[in-house]
């Protein structure tokens, strides 16, 4: 194994004060270090919190066959929807778990063409986050069609009458965009993982002499045919690294406005709309910014305590990282308060009656407490990260974002419920409130959500190993540490 | 004549760095000597290796600009011929194709397509998948992926001589030079 510390020749002049900058691998941990660490988790014997874990999320992930069987079986009626509430829980888990992935895209797509290279420590878990939430998101639409077996229609083929998708319509849009955003983004993951499954691949083929138990041989055989054939062959060479780089890029720049076309797609499911709340135009930014916003919270529950539990992670997923992550936060936290104003100053100064009631009756009507608790959850929350106790303590940036997870599932249920419980006539009027069906599909998507997350981070590199090299000194060839001559 | 290795095909030489400025500066003098077939092998792209391999820029945009255009080409036909031509749908005396209403999903299959060009273009223009590679039966090779850093040179070159082969690389500063089997 190399050696993992910097060889005592070299001296490296610190830099001025004033352009100092904490690392972004804690220690001057070297290259090696970097995929020993990272593959040590794939590797050692499985720990006793994971089988934990994953007991509880596969326990819970049941609760979603159940609610679907029953919902399907039955028929809609199991759910809360009626007149005039016809849209409820489902939309507003899809929008939630929809925007939840948006952080993965952000940190893989706009923050490497924006050079922030701090995204590599974090990116590989955010993606797989990305791709298994929009996993759950797609299940929402799915049954939320009623009759889910023409879920066919959805897509451009013909139906029985030879007649095609009506391609005006918003939610058609949402399908495309969706399946779009699902593809591309499993695309964008593994291309990152192909370098790093060679990696794995050629650890199990390098220990492969040396295992001598018949399980343990059985195991490293499984691996380097595993690793081995999804690596495709990949050697590290620089020809190949050459168009591998070019084509990231290419794909960070095509994922960017995918990113940002998919959240204002699915606010014009609402926007394109007449019905007041909905029809406002500040929808798409807005929609985007809270996808972000719940997004990076998300990242954060899901990585503060993987960094707590496995050895070494905290040295390349440092305080540095979570502090920036919370900057994000508090951006795009504030970018959805002033929203959250406009909306109103709007509603006041278009001087539409029907508009004003709209948001007079979010804040004071039947649903006050959505309204408030997404304001306290999403508008005051955030703001802690002022303050640089708050944004470098682990646990309690665990604590804030599952306020902002909390608030931002409440906002969508502010929009799509209060929206539509008090239109235009009061003798349309109605309360909505869910059945245990719908809250049992719900906690259902969150135990599928986490069982695939803890398969992701026992079977596959839960950090990008070749990036966090290729950012160290020890990769810069003008660097000391590189090997430059001094 | 008496072992399977004494019909061996020799693939080419191999070298292992220990840095990052090691293998550039050995790439650039493996280059000067006008090699063409050889490449470096390194767990991470390094900055700067491209000029010293005199490669040019990558190919990869074409695949994604063609990949993007059929993409939005394609989805602007598609809805056309399905909402317009076979089976025109009049919904609330719009127009039964517009390229504004059309636009969302051309947008999104210009990204699709254009994304799978550039996944696909990388893998064809690398040749990849492949299922074998002489080097990754070397076992030493497996730290290329790791913390080392490699040079080839394939037995295949015009200019390749095994002995003067092993004394440029020699000479480059190498540890480490073996000789790999096809």
């Amino acid at each position: 194994m190399a050696d993992h510390s910097a060889p005592s020749s070299v001296t490296i002049a610190p830099p001025p004060a004033e352009l100092e900058r904490e690392p972004l691998v804690a220690n001057q941990r070297s290259i090696g270090w970097l995929s020993d660490t990272v593959a040590n988790v794939i590797e050692d014997k499985t720990p006793r919190w994971w089988w934990i874990a994953i007991t509880i999320s596969g326990l819970t992930s049941l609760w979603l066959p159940l609610g679907l069987i029953y919902l399907i079986s039955t028929g809609v009626g199991v759910w809360g929807l009626n007149h005039p509430v016809a849209w409820g829980w489902a939309i507003v888990n899809f929008v939630w778990w929809i925007g939840i992935g948006h952080a993965g895209t952000l940190i893989s797509a706009i923050l490497f063409l924006l050079r922030q290279k701090w995204r590599t420590s974090i990116n590989r878990a955010a993606e797989a986050m990305t791709i298994f939430a929009v996993m759950c998101a797609g299940i929402f639409p799915g049954i939320h069609v009623g009759r889910v077996w023409f879920d066919w229609w959805l897509f451009p083929i013909p139906n029985a009458h030879s007649i095609w998708p009506q391609f005006r319509s918003p939610l058609l849009w949402d399908v495309f965009a969706v399946s779009t955003y699902f593809t591309v983004s499993v695309l964008f993951w593994y291309m990152g993982l192909i370098p790093d499954l060679a990696t794995m691949r050629d650890r199990f083929r390098k220990v492969a002499g040396k295992v001598a138990a018949p399980a343990a041989r059985l195991r490293n055989k499984v691996a380097q045919i595993f690793y081995g054939l999804f690596s495709l062959g990949w050697t590290g060479s620089n020809r190949h690294w050459r168009n591998y780089e070019k084509a990231y890029l290419l794909l960070a720049g095509l994922s960017t406005p995918l990113v940002l076309s998919v959240h204002s797609i699915v606010s014009f499911d609402f926007a394109v709309s007449q019905l007041p709340g909905w029809h406002t135009t500040i929808f798409p930014p807005y929609f985007v910014a809270g996808a972000v916003f719940s997004g990076f919270a998300m990242v954060m529950t899901l990585m503060i305590p993987l960094r707590a539990l496995y050895r070494g992670m905290d040295e390349i997923v440092t305080t540095r990282h979570l502090e920036l992550m919370c900057k994000v936060t508090l951006t795009t936290g504030s970018i959805v308060g002033y929203a959250y104003g406009m909306e109103f100053f709007i509603a006041y100064y278009s001087g539409n009656p029907y508009e004003l009631y709209a948001f007079k009756n979010r804040a004071f009507g039947d649903y006050y407490w959505s309204y408030w608790l997404m304001v306290s959850c999403n508008v005051v929350s955030p703001h802690l990260f002022w303050f640089k106790w708050c944004r470098t303590t682990p646990w309690f940036i665990w604590i804030v974002t599952i306020f902002v997870n909390i608030g931002m599932w409440m906002e969508r249920f502010v929009i799509v419920v209060t929206s539509l419980h008090n239109d235009y006539m009061p003798g349309n009027w109605g309360y909505y409130s869910p059945t245990w069906v719908d809250v049992c599909t719900y906690i259902g998507t969150m135990g599928f959500f986490m069982t695939l997350f803890l398969l992701f981070c026992r079977f596959l590199p839960l950090i990008a190993i070749a990036e966090v090299k290729g950012v160290t000194p020890f990769a810069d060839p003008h660097h000391p540490l590189g090997g430059a001559k001094q | 004549m008496d072992s399977l290795d004494d019909y061996q095909i020799p693939y080419g030489l191999m070298a292992e760095f220990d840095t990052p400025a090691d293998v550039l500066h050995a790439a650039e003098k493996v280059h000067a000597a006008g090699y063409t077939r050889w490449d470096t092998h390194t767990p991470f792209p390094i900055h700067g290796m491209d000029d010293a391999m005199g490669l040019k820029n990558s190919q990869v945009g074409w695949f994604t600009f063609i990949g993007g255009l059929c993409g939005f080409f394609g989805g602007m036909l598609m809805i056309w011929y399905m909402n317009s031509y076979d089976y025109g749908l009049p919904v609330g005396g719009k127009p039964n194709f517009s390229p504004f209403s059309s636009f969302p999903v051309a947008y999104e299959m210009t990204i699709l397509l254009g994304a799978f060009g550039s996944l696909g273009g990388m893998l064809f223009l690398n040749r990849l998948p492949r299922l074998h590679h002489p080097l990754l039966k070397n076992l030493r090779f497996a730290e290329a992926t790791h913390d080392k850093f490699y040079v080839v040179i394939e037995a295949d070159d015009p200019k390749y001589e095994e002995e003067e082969t092993r004394e440029l690389l020699k000479k480059t500063g190498s540890r480490h030079i073996e000789l790999v089997n096809e």
